[in-house]
């Protein structure tokens, strides 16, 4: 197979390293160093692609990032498929599989090209004015039909199995962009030793230079300038060079994200597809470049009509001839030089249509002096050619003369405009330069200055010696010795020079090529009063497709400044947003993945409760054991099991995942009863406390035991999914409310392994590894130091089943011993262990609440029958909004115990509490169940509620409407067994 | 001229040079009857509804910058009733309805695309939770259904039900009237509609100051486009109602931050429903031109900086992609941040403020969007007759005197 279009000499393809690929199922070939882009163009295909909605024939526009049209889906099977990637970004490589997208049956004959029949029908915004007779004929109608017709490519099936990385780095210079300005950045800036990243998005470093045919940089061709200067590069210690990487945020206090893209150019790999880097730089050096932008005429958007420099790039750099006879439209005169180039490679240039009434111009010599013809005064004012271009008219501005041209290859030359999206990201000022017809950056406001063209820059020596500067100064501001001036000698090309070319009004004269919006659409816009570009944008969409309106803003300006008699510079600008151009959702979660989504986070017992065959369940970021089913049992019936063996023996229970703090110093105790409703100042050391700690607002926050082990020491412990919170909490008062107080605190969480014994018979299995101590001597809400088969573990007598129970704190790692000592014990008493769901059920027999479950930041301690909680004390957090009228009205919720009338019937949690059996629409609750569970001591289901007037209410019969009909429910005490509370005490 | 068929088919043969201005750009008059500040969804619907309803249409509606370029603009468009106390109920249903003819009312199409709103829950808590707001929901006659995870998989396939996952999606809670709108057209609609009554919309018109008499009476406003009097002031500022009314010498119990979205490119339909997930911080739909459009968490820290960190989009896009593994390889296109106004208990405040003659709507929070037709609506009433509107009672700034908060949220929130 030949490629037709492919030069016999020059450019940086590898002539000997033939690529075979696909493009919608046929076979071609392309040679390593070509994106799909050059490749297709080699072959001589220039359509790739159907607009988004008058499905018009595209071709390829441009050479880089910025391209509208050229999207196509990569297969790579299923879960790898890849949609609405640029054939201009796409480096190919053996069995690539490219197809075109958004057309049916195909590219060349595409039945959603229909649409253009109703394109008068079809301006700006016409779905704002009509599908709406009923939201029924929207809804099954008018939406399905717009939502088939949108979207581009489709979303792969499956999930995809390649892997993804995540770097953080900090440097003391980044370099992003690794052209002119950006390489000669680097060399001055690692030269002082400084840490330095250099990026660029392409997959070869040097920008426009790779492109260039004969300018010489310090003596030698441009490229090869590049080659070797890269070549030292690599050689210093550093210096990171990312190629394939783009910049594509910038955040607070210069901190930039960048996205690598790894693998993509590969047939496989097992590497990850791509990577995250987020960088803390102290200066950012932003050589981001320009971007030339095409000219706004009627038919602008056929195939075979492309920028100027891009055919230049074509040209030079991937040995691809992307026409067989050029017109150059050239308002600016990088036209001329593409014109020049691509003549002196044998593509015959028809025209060169001037807008500007030129004078002296030394590129129109050029061009003259090779033979080409010049047309000044010249506008474009219409295209022909389907599929692709054939026909250019012209239209002589002074005489009005209209001619007629041919060539298949249309270049537009419209002006370059500087690339400040990071440097507008940074938060940095734009200002508009005329002279430019772009916006250029003004006010810095992070440590970043920009180099070279994208701050509107285009002289090549001056370019390099901009970058110089900047790469010296960044480092030298970031750290390292003074810096010199340095010239670097270059060819003297003549300077380039262009004008802001004025849009031509007709019809399919387009600004946003893939979105479709042409003059008509911005003029309709402002003739209904979107005067504000961010208005014309949302309304028209322009600058809303997947460039993000890199070739489409300034020219949006251009027509809104036409249309309106404004300049451009009063008409303000749209926000430039991250990312720069789109960045693939898998880099940017990287590993948070499957199992590393979220942390799981195991107890120090997780193991031994594994092979005691736990079923575990999710609590936040935890797995806790929910149950520890024998052989046989479902959750149902090993928790009546567990329940029983608890209540009549012992259990064992991991309570390792409750909070705790340690909290020490001189004012511990005065912090801790500011905090806690609770009194907390009397506490006597070796003693512990039940607590309450309530919101500023007055509501139940956090539950937990505080235990003063001395003077000035506290064990604090919380609620599981309260731990973070309630620290947080703690040192925000402390370092806000009290900054004088003398508190220190510590998260000491993961510190202990905490196994809870429960039961009666608790006090049997223990007092065996205690030799000398006796238990007796430890009364309830007592606290000790032991010692425990030699460790030393700290002993709470605490209970939350209402049995005696104790809860030992043993050193994480030691936790494991003591469980298998203590299972043992526990099995001699008959006991077993226990687990979440059993815990639930005990306290709830007891009308012990649960934080989050009983209470939902509503509830003050009242509601939950601690009426008397902190009555006594001066102040703590929440005081005041206690004393407020509401939490002292008449209706309040109030915990109580509900038992269904049938006896069996289990109450659904969150089910609503009424009077009537069957309340109408509107009806308002009472209250609802908060906990409801099969009580294995009641033999019966019970249920805690909140309930309005609940205390008042004990004795009533109420209702629980339901779906299936209504339960019927008495209201009880919520203390379901041991109302005295003297097992605990036993 | 209506929007309809046959002027749009009309227009089309005219190359569409008659359509009028969808609202005028007037210069502001030395009074108004009412002052709306912020051009929102919100202000713009507020001073409509002051225009149909109550006769007020010497209304001027200022904006600082461009109309519905605040969060009206920025959010993700969810839209639903289920909320679990009955003074949430009453509002977003209310608001609900209204959506439910919006288009019609305003004769602009603002795209109510009533698809569904499914919220995953991924634990016990969840569960209860949502179970618990599906018998609230049921009680106060609003539709939210409890679905298994199998079932919440038939109503959106690409949702990854695997029970392996890390945080495996136990069921759903489904509103099948909730869904989305298109943001900007409810905006423009509210404006065009309200325009059309008289009302002055005042672009790019920063009010700069607050005139009340020696009694504390609302006078006036000072803008950068000179002063102007008004005995009734409506502040429905979002983010920055804390500046407004500090002008007025009132500090609000608000607090403000960045909270973010991002939209994938546009692809073919693969989501056709909305899809919560409190519980991991993820909320996505597809917009009708095919972008995912994704909402992340606020940020934890207070800032008026209309872009958020990176860190918690990455956390967002984490979940996403763990929900819906075939959008891994996505791309995300824009990304951006708006500002919004959080009040102690995250529910809005409506109402009289200790200022005669002005009045406030804010502290929607995250979830204004939805209330915009019943915030409105019912800020209107309160303007109009002085009074709070039943609906809007509950929600008045008075609450935090009274301890009467409606704290939505912290009934998610669980420990053990």
């Amino acid at each position: 197979m030949i490629q037709p279009f492919r030069t016999q000499i020059g450019g940086l393809v590898e002539r000997w390293n033939a690529i075979r690929f696909t493009f919608d199922g046929r076979a071609l070939i392309g040679f390593k160093g070509d994106t799909l882009a050059s490749a297709l163009l080699a072959n001589g295909i220039f359509l790739v692609g159907r607009s988004v909605k008058y499905h018009r024939p595209r071709g390829i526009l441009a050479a880089g990032s910025e391209e509208p049209n050229a999207l196509v889906r990569i297969v790579r099977g299923h879960g790898r498929d890849t949609p609405n990637l640029r054939a201009t970004q796409i480096e190919i490589y053996e069995g690539l599989a490219a197809v075109s997208q958004n057309n049916f049956p195909s590219l060349a004959f595409d039945l959603g090209a229909i649409a253009r029949l109703g394109e008068k029908f079809l301006l700006a915004g016409f779905y704002y004015k009509t599908f709406m007779p009923s939201l029924v004929a929207w809804k099954k109608l008018f939406e399905p039909a717009i939502r088939h017709a949108a979207g581009l490519g489709r979303a792969p099936i499956g999930e995809d199995p390649d892997q993804y990385a995540n770097r953080y780095a900090h440097c003391d210079v980044l370099i992003i962009g690794a052209g002119p300005a950006g390489l000669a950045a680097a060399r001055a800036a690692a030269a002082t030793g400084v840490r330095v990243i250099l990026c660029d998005e392409q997959a070869q470093m040097g920008g426009s230079l790779l492109a260039d045919s004969d300018t010489d940089i310090e003596g030698r061709p441009a490229r090869d300038w590049v080659a070797s200067l890269l070549r030292d590069l690599y050689r210093h210690e550093n210096i990171i060079l990312l190629p394939r990487t783009t910049a594509f945020g910038y955040y607070a206090d210069n901190f930039v994200a960048l996205a690598e893209r790894r693998t993509d150019h590969q047939s496989a790999s097992s590497y990850p597809r791509e990577r995250l880097w987020q960088v803390r730089a102290k200066e950012v050096v932003l050589a981001t470049g320009a971007i030339e932008r095409p000219l706004v005429f009627p038919n602008n958007d056929r195939p075979g009509i492309m920028l100027a420099d891009a055919a230049r790039v074509y040209l030079n750099r991937y040995a691809v001839r992307p026409g067989t006879t050029a017109i150059v439209l050239a308002a600016h005169d990088s036209g001329y030089r593409a014109a020049l180039d691509l003549h002196a490679a044998g593509i015959p240039i028809a025209l060169i249509a001037d807008p500007r009434e030129t004078t002296y111009n030394p590129w129109v010599q050029r061009a003259q002096k090779a033979g080409i013809r010049v047309a000044a005064g010249t506008e474009p004012v219409n295209t022909f050619g389907h599929l692709r271009v054939h026909t250019l008219q012209t239209r002589h501005g002074a005489s009005g003369t209209i001619e007629t041209h041919h060539a298949d290859l249309i270049l537009m030359a419209g002006g370059w405009t500087p690339t400040v999206h990071l440097f507008s990201q940074s938060r940095g000022r734009l200002r508009f330069d005329e002279q430019l017809g772009a916006h250029v950056p003004d006010i810095s406001v992070q440590r970043e200055r920009s180099a070279g063209a994208c701050r509107g820059l285009f002289d090549l020596n001056a370019t390099l010696e901009d970058g110089h500067r900047a790469g010296a100064e960044a480092a030298t501001t970031s750290g390292a010795a003074s810096w010199s001036h340095a010239t670097i000698p270059t060819t003297i090309i003549p300077i380039m020079t262009g004008t802001a070319a004025l849009p031509i009004t007709g019809r399919h004269a387009f600004v946003d090529f893939q979105n479709d919006v042409t003059i008509s659409d911005i003029q309709l816009a402002l003739r209904e009063g979107f005067r504000s570009v961010e208005h014309v944008k949302r309304y028209t969409a322009t600058g809303m497709a997947t460039d993000q309106g890199k070739l489409s803003n300034v020219n949006t300006l251009a027509v809104m400044a036409q249309a309106t008699n404004r300049a451009v510079a009063d008409l303000g600008l749209t926000s430039f947003r991250p990312p720069y151009t789109p960045v693939t959702f898998g880099t940017l979660a990287g590993l948070s993945r499957g199992a590393l989504f979220d942390p799981i986070r195991t107890t120090p017992l997780h193991t031994q409760e594994a092979a005691e065959g736990a079923m575990f369940e999710n609590i936040g970021a935890w797995k806790r054991a929910r149950y520890f089913p024998k052989p046989g049992e479902d959750l149902h019936t090993a928790v009546i099991r567990e329940c029983r063996t608890v209540r009549e023996t012992v259990g064992l229970f991991d309570a390792s995942t409750l909070g705790k703090i340690d909290v020490s110093g001189p004012d511990a105790a005065l912090f801790l009863d500011r905090l806690y409703a609770t009194p907390l100042r009397n506490l006597s050391p070796g003693k512990s406390r039940y607590s309450i700690m309530l919101t500023e607002a007055g509501f139940v926050m956090d539950d937990g035991i505080v235990a003063r082990l001395s003077e000035t020491n506290f064990h604090v412990t919380t609620t599981t999914g309260g731990a973070a919170r309630v620290l947080a909490h703690m040192e925000d008062y402390l370092q806000t409310e009290w900054p004088w107080m003398q508190v220190w605190l510590t998260s000491i969480t993961e510190q202990f392994a905490v196994i809870a014994l429960q039961g009666p018979r608790a006090r049997d299995v223990l007092q065996p590894f205690l030799n000398a101590i006796d238990l007796a001597s430890l009364p309830h809400m007592g606290v000790r130091d032991f010692r425990l088969c030699g460790i030393p573990v700290r002993l709470f007598r605490v209970s939350f089943t209402g049995e005696i129970g104790f809860e030992i704190n043993i050193p994480a790692d030691d936790g494991p011993i003591v469980w298998a000592q203590l299972r043992e014990a526990v099995a001699g008493q008959g006991g077993c262990a226990y687990g979440m769901e059993t815990m639930h059920v005990l306290r709830a027999e007891k009308g012990f609440f649960i934080v989050g479950q009983e209470t939902d930041g509503t509830v003050i301690p009242d509601d939950l029958g601690f009426g008397a909680l902190g009555h006594a004390k001066l102040d703590f957090v929440g005081k005041r909004s206690l004393a407020l009228p509401h939490m002292r009205a008449p209706g309040r919720l109030r915990l109580v115990g509900l038992l269904t009338e049938d006896g069996t019937t289990k109450l659904e949690e969150g089910a609503q509490i009424t009077a009537e059996a069957r309340p109408p629409p509107g009806t308002k609750s009472l209250g609802h169940v908060t906990s409801s569970y099969t009580s294995a001591a009641l033999g019966r289901p019970i249920a805690l509620a909140l309930l309005a007037n609940g205390r008042t209410r004990i004795g009533e019969t109420l209702n629980i409407p339901m779906p299936t009909g209504s339960v019927v429910v008495h209201v009880v005490s919520p203390v379901f067994i041991d109302p005295e509370g003297t097992r605990a005490y036993g | 001229m209506r929007f309809n068929f046959w002027n749009l088919a009309k227009q089309s043969l005219t190359g569409h040079t008659g359509w009028p201005e969808q609202w005028r750009d007037p210069e502001p008059k030395s009074a108004y009857d009412v002052v709306i500040i912020g051009a929102g969804g919100h202000g713009l619907a507020t001073a409509y509804y002051l225009a149909k309803e109550h006769g007020i249409r010497n209304v001027a509606v200022m904006e600082k910058g461009w109309l519905g370029g605040g969060n009206t603009g920025r959010n993700t468009t969810i839209i639903r009733s289920n909320y679990l106390w009955e003074e949430s109920e009453a509002i977003y249903e209310h608001a609900m309805v209204l959506w439910e003819t919006l288009s019609q009312e305003l004769n602009y199409n603002v795209m109510y695309s009533p698809r569904g709103v499914m919220m995953l829950a991924h634990n016990e808590q969840d569960v209860r939770i949502f179970k618990r707001h599906v018998h609230a929901n049921r009680l106060a006659g609003i539709d939210n259904e409890w679905l298994s995870a199998e079932q919440a998989k038939d109503f959106c396939p690409p949702l990854n039900i695997s029970p392996n996952a890390r945080y495996p999606i136990l069921g759903a809670a489904l509103q099948r009237r909730g869904g989305v709108a298109r943001h900007d057209a409810v905006a423009w609609g509210y404006a065009r509609a309200a325009d059309r009554m008289g009302v002055d919309i005042i672009q790019n018109c920063a009010v700069t100051g607050i005139h009340r008499d020696h009694n504390g009476v609302v006078t006036g406003v000072e803008t950068t486009r000179g002063e102007i009097k008004t005995s009734r002031l409506g502040i429905a500022a979002a983010g920055h109602t804390s500046v407004i009314m500090a002008m007025a010498g009132l500090h609000m119990p608000l607090e403000s931050f960045p909270l973010q979205a991002l939209v994938s490119e546009p692809i073919k339909p693969v989501l056709p429903c909305v899809v919560m997930s409190n519980t991991t911080h993820a909320y996505i739909s597809q917009s009708d031109k095919g972008e995912l459009v994704i909402g992340a968490g606020t940020d934890q820290y207070n800032s008026y900086s209309q872009t958020g960190s990176l860190h918690i989009t990455t956390r967002t896009l984490d979940a996403i992609c763990e929900l819906f593994p075939i959008t891994r390889r996505l791309r995300m296109l824009r990304n951006w941040g708006g500002i919004v106004d959080v009040t102690p208990d995250r529910s809005p405040i409506i109402g009289l403020t200790p200022a005669e003659g002005l009045f406030v709507n804010c502290g929607w929070g995250t979830g204004g969007f939805k209330a915009t037709p019943g915030s409105g609506h019912v800020f209107a009433a309160t303007i109009a007759h002085n009074q709070p509107h039943p609906i809007a009672a509950p929600f008045s700034l008075h609450r935090f005197r009274t301890g009467r908060l409606i704290d939505e949220a912290a009934a998610a929130a669980v420990s053990h």
